[in-house]
């Protein structure tokens, strides 16, 4: 009874989309799971998204079927196999719309990644007393990388400050850039906040100085196409595991005049072209940056993944999370005792908030044990909650399986939460 | 201190497998709790975990040992306001071998085993190294 009363609340309340959300949630078989005994509702889509079950299949089949190293086999698996692991970049190129399959790097996640850039491109065009951009909203993954490569060159890293709204500064941007800046490695959506940042904007002004730009896209890419010959980034980076895809796949998206010219990162095999122990030759791109055995099943269920979105419909996508978006923001913003961070007028249905006098782990374990998955914490962006004179806060990150009536047991929760914490003892 | 704890299973035994209902209770607990002393609340007493801010301080008094801590959750609050009834004001030796079964039997597992996220478990060590140097140092 309960679950078909559950049902018809799910229906009612998705009348006001057009979207068939029953339909796309069966193609989740994890979703439809009970936790403490409450139908789970995930929202922690910004940490991980959930599997389709093509995706799923398609990694069991490929084990079960088709298995074997690619690259170096003369037998027909591996041929087989080389020749999936190969189309599936060329769907990654698609989806990105990069110019050549071979700007497109197979890594395990978007940390790895930029890594690669950081280490790379530092071992190349950094020096001492050189300066790199990040911004204040950046992942950690994208701040680590870039202190590593100021402390191994000397170089300094240079911060573009966000206003209260989570909007990045543009005119203190444009002041940071100088002639000893050599890159700039700013996050296209901001895993805490949501905010989509200008980035195409970003980029041109960094191209008026020559200055190449990376974009970290791990909360982007999942959210819409991405088109980076359009942006043109000089790099783009992003993991599987948030794109519907399989965890340890992930991309590098980098131009080639960069990666012809970059010194590889690790060496190994399948990123040599003659080894001899007076000099070693490296391999063409995109194997350069790709030493060792790939994660060729792993970039075949992400090209999967993308083939599900595709199907799905990246507009529709789009345009059915902006109406979670509205329905989350207006519905949180009438709750008393809430503050919300992250008001962009440009931003993804990432609802980060806290509640007077609440401690947000407490809130996250008590919405847990109400069957509701949000993460709390400072979602590895430390100096952005510096900025919120706060050391973190709960996060609830949507996406297009979630819905309405999902949101509106996330706000009842709250209250009830509120409640218990606030009552008198 | 055996007998505390069979008084925490009875207290929490009315709530069944209801984890909702013990966490709420938790929440009582904390509430109720009387926090260690904000002028002892320094770099020598902080716990800092991944999420949350903790405080810890042992004092000894004739060979008994005694706990004050504090915590910016509510719900770890009450979580050691249990560890505290039972280990506070005991001999030093029996607070390092004692056998915390109230944790296991008031199905709390879950609350005191959260490991990266919550400082339980690190209060409950440092109970027991406090309780060992205690030891070692008068006894």
């Amino acid at each position: 009874m309960i679950k078909l009363f559950n049902f018809l609340k799910m229906a009612d309340t998705q009348k006001k989309s057009a979207f068939d959300i029953i339909k796309i949630r069966k193609d989740f078989p994890i979703l439809s799971q009970k936790v403490y005994g409450n139908p789970l509702i995930y929202f922690d889509n910004g940490a991980t998204t959930q599997k389709p079950k093509i995706v799923i299949d398609t990694i069991s089949k490929m084990y079960t079927e088709y298995n074997s190293n690619v690259h170096r086999g003369v037998h027909f698996l591996s041929a087989q196999m080389t020749e999936m692991y190969e189309i599936a970049r060329g769907k990654v190129q698609k989806y990105l719309n990069a110019k050549y399959s071979h700007e497109i790097i197979y890594t395990c996640g978007v940390t790895a990644s930029i890594n690669l850039v950081a280490y790379s491109f530092g071992e190349a065009y950094i020096k001492e007393g050189d300066e790199i951009i990040v911004s204040e909203m950046e992942h950690h993954s994208d701040i680590v990388p870039w202190q590593i490569v100021c402390e191994r060159k000397g170089a300094h890293l240079k911060v573009i400050p966000f206003n209260d709204k989570g909007e990045l500064l543009m005119d203190e941007y444009k002041k940071l850039i100088s002639s000893k800046t050599k890159l700039v490695a700013v996050v296209h959506v901001s895993n805490s906040l949501g905010t989509i940042n200008p980035v195409k904007e970003i980029i041109a002004i960094a191209h008026e100085k020559n200055i190449p730009v990376l974009v970290d896209g791990a909360q982007a890419v999942q959210h819409g196409r991405i088109d980076v010959q359009d942006l043109d980034c000089d790099f783009y980076a992003f993991s599987g595991h948030k794109l519907y895809g399989p965890t340890g796949t992930g991309v590098l998206y980098g131009k080639e005049k960069w990666l012809k010219e970059m010194p590889p990162y690790q060496g190994g095999g399948d990123m040599i072209d003659h080894v001899q122990f007076e000099h070693t030759t490296y391999n063409e791109l995109p194997f350069k940056f790709e030493a060792g055995t790939p994660n060729y099943i792993g970039a075949i269920g992400l090209s999967t993944a993308i083939d599900y979105l595709e199907s799905v419909g990246l507009e529709k996508i789009k345009k059915y999370e902006k109406e979670l978006l509205n329905y989350a923001m207006e519905k949180l913003s009438a709750i008393d005792g809430i503050k919300l961070y992250g008001t962009a007028e440009n931003k993804i249905c990432i609802l980060s908030f806290l509640l007077d006098r609440i401690h947000p782990y407490d809130t996250g374990v008590f919405l847990d044990r109400m069957g509701i998955a949000v993460r709390t914490g400072h979602h590895c962006t430390q100096p952005l909650w510096a900025h919120f004179k706060t050391e973190g806060a709960v996060r609830a990150s949507l996406v297009f399986y979630n819905t309405f009536a999902e949101i509106d047991a996330l706000c009842d929760a709250i209250k009830k939460i509120q409640k218990i914490f606030l009552s008198q003892p | 201190m055996n007998e505390v704890q069979d008084e925490i299973i009875k207290e929490f035994a009315p709530f069944g497998d209801n984890l909702l209902d013990k966490y709420i209770y938790l929440v009582e607990l904390g509430k109720k709790f009387v926090p260690l002393d904000a002028r002892y609340k320094n770099d020598q007493t902080l716990i800092r975990g991944c999420q949350l801010t903790t405080w810890f301080r042992p004092t000894f008094e004739n060979g008994i040992i005694f706990f004050h801590a504090d915590s910016s959750s509510v719900l770890v609050r009450g979580a050691i306001s249990l560890l505290i009834r039972v280990l506070s004001g005991q001999k030093p030796e029996d607070v390092k071998k004692i056998d915390l079964y109230f944790i296991e039997k008031s199905g709390l597992r879950d609350i005191y085993s959260l490991i990266r996220a919550n400082s339980l478990w690190k209060i409950e060590n440092l109970m027991r190294q406090a309780a060992a140097s205690y030891e070692k140092k008068y006894i």
